[in-house]
């Protein structure tokens, strides 16, 4: 897995609590969560592909955009709503976040690392948007419309009065990505809650 | 019928018939004397009879969901796209059971069966009926059935009314209920629509106040204006573009032709409205409608859906399509959003489609693909 950030979401949510997962793809996250957490599990997703996917794993799923306010889910109250690698894609990432952090006790929110040495060096030396094997894709042609940093994340979500509970940083370069994760860490793994 | 029509098919069936002499108390306040209804049923139940699944008919559906009556028959049952062996109602595992709704004019005791009392047909005097009287006849007919449980409860549209209703009057009864293209209740421009093609009934000098068959005549003009509209509602604008757009059916806009223009369209909804005389009756579809006009799932919460359905114990299957404005999927939204609400196991989707309404009816691809997935929950 590229990615590193599933494993740190599976030990974060709480057994048996009541999940929600936007964004959900496939459901592939949501299943894990249900064989190994035993979590009552939701999945929101906005592609028919990923809602037949989802509920070919018996997942329940609903199909709506994650955009349009999620004022569906005003009053409920999930042990941890989960945003895995889909903030990049959102118009307006930053009124998610602050939806999430009130319809969850606590929100797990994780991304790719823009601020990666590689993003970096592959700008300065090329002078051409990054792509990495993890996403490919060229900068006129991409879902991922609002790539952002560590460094960045943590700044939005002080502006919003969003508290940091813990985070986890997935490199291979295991040690550098904790001392310096806005240049080391690949992924980003947060758990974040209302202040 | 060809072989291949038979192929995935549930082949030759017969409908059955069960009387049930035991008084109806309805919710108009009205008591019917016993009743009867004709079914049918595909597959086999099992030995625990834990895989039995009721199929609820829409406005004008009947009991005949599936499969063929005989070698000869053209057609198959109006739901034969979705039940069958590997099918998402899939025949091989599941017992499905499909009967006519009383008021009905297939067989089921309706309008045009005879009053004991007055030993003429009933007519305009047969009693009111609501969703949720289809539902208690439809749960006598399960314990004629020696059934305790069902393992779902689906239907479209108005089918799709009963369901919801069965998931919320009978809780423990229903472990799955799905309801595609359906609402917990009709918006006002819905129930214009109904009003509009009941009026096109009454203003028929055939209708003779709904006892035509003691007047040896039928309201079929105001029977096919009223299909008329109907089926016009069930279809989209786009739809209608694709399959008629301004193409003329016979003459022309020339002046020195004889003949009158006809546009396809035209000539499509008429005949849509003749068939439809040639098979349904008047006051079935005056009742239809007016149950469909009074269902309010939300009045068990006295106006709240989310209490309405705070008992319910079913897992729900809800299911829209973008195109359809008759049972718009904001509709089906709601329903879902009021089962999350409530604290229930839901899956919604809004398949794209431009079929209109009458998408449930068809052949959709990422339509079945769902639905057949979300099927194999369901134990069997």
């Amino acid at each position: 897995m590229q990615r590193g950030d599933i494993d740190t979401i599976v030990a974060w949510v709480p057994e048996g609590g009541k999940v929600l997962d936007l964004g959900c793809g496939d459901g592939e996250l949501l299943h894990r969560l249900q064989a190994e957490k035993r979590v009552e599990g939701l999945g929101v997703d906005i592609d028919p592909a990923n809602i037949i996917a989802a509920v070919c794993k018996g997942l329940c799923v609903v199909q709506q955009d994650m955009e349009d306010g999620l004022q569906n889910f005003e009053g409920s109250c999930f042990d941890a709503v989960i945003i895995a690698y889909s903030l990049q894609v959102l118009e307006r990432p930053h009124a998610v976040l602050e939806r999430i952090v009130s319809i969850g006790n606590e929100a797990i929110v994780t991304f790719p690392n823009f601020g990666h040495w590689r993003s970096r060096l592959s700008l300065l030396l090329n002078g051409r948007m990054p792509k990495t094997k993890a996403l490919p894709y060229s900068w006129f042609d991409t879902p991922n419309i609002h790539f952002c940093t560590v460094a960045d994340f943590e700044a939005l979500c002080k502006d919003l009065n969003i508290v940091v509970v813990e985070r986890r940083m997935s490199s291979r370069a295991g040690l550098l990505a904790q001392l310096w994760p806005n240049l080391f860490a690949k992924s980003a793994s947060y758990r974040i809650t209302r202040r | 019928m060809t072989q291949t029509t038979l192929d995935n098919s549930v082949g030759i069936v017969s409908p059955q018939r069960a009387h049930f002499p035991e008084a109806l108390y309805l919710e108009s306040g009205e008591v019917l004397d016993g009743f009867e209804l004709i079914y049918e049923t595909y597959g086999e139940l099992c030995a625990d009879g834990s895989n039995a699944v009721l199929v609820c008919h829409a406005l004008s559906g009947n009991h005949h969901a599936a499969g063929f009556h005989s070698e000869n028959d053209t057609k198959p049952g109006w739901w034969d796209t979705v039940i069958g062996p590997g099918k998402p109602i899939d025949t091989n595992r599941f017992f499905v059971v499909c009967p006519n709704n009383i008021g009905g004019c297939d067989g089921s005791t309706g309008p045009n069966s005879l009053c004991e009392a007055t030993g003429k047909p009933w007519g305009s005097h047969f009693p009111q009926v609501s969703v949720a009287d289809w539902v208690e006849t439809q749960k006598r007919l399960a314990e004629h059935l020696h059934l305790q449980h069902w393992a779902a409860v689906i239907g479209g549209s108005l089918g799709g009314m009963q369901a919801l209703e069965w998931s919320v009057r009978y809780p423990d009864w229903v472990a799955h209920c799905v309801a595609i293209a359906a609402a917990p209740g009709l918006t006002a421009q819905n129930i214009a629509f109904n009003e509009i093609a009941r009026q096109a009934i009454f203003s028929d000098p055939e209708w003779h106040d709904g006892n035509y068959l003691e007047a040896a005549s039928n309201p079929a003009q105001g029977m096919a204006l009223a299909r008329m509209v109907g089926h016009l509602t069930y279809m989209s604008a786009d739809k209608m573009t694709d399959r008629f757009g301004r193409e003329l059916r016979q003459g022309s806009f020339d002046p020195q032709d004889d003949e009158e223009p006809v546009f396809q369209v035209e000539s499509y909804l008429r005949y849509q409205g003749s068939q439809f005389v040639s098979r349904f009756d008047a006051n079935t579809y005056v009742l239809m409608t007016r149950a469909l006009d009074r269902f309010d799932l939300s009045s068990r919460g006295q106006g709240n859906l989310t209490e309405a359905l705070r008992d319910v114990s079913a897992e729900f299957l809800i299911i829209s399509f973008s195109s359809d404005w008759r049972f718009a999927p904001s509709r089906s939204h709601e329903m879902a959003n009021a089962l999350l609400s409530a604290e229930k196991r839901v899956t919604y989707s809004d398949i794209e489609s431009d079929a209109g309404h009458d998408a449930f009816l068809l052949d959709d691809a990422n339509y079945l693909a769902l639905f057949s997935a979300w099927m194999g929950r369901v134990a069997a």
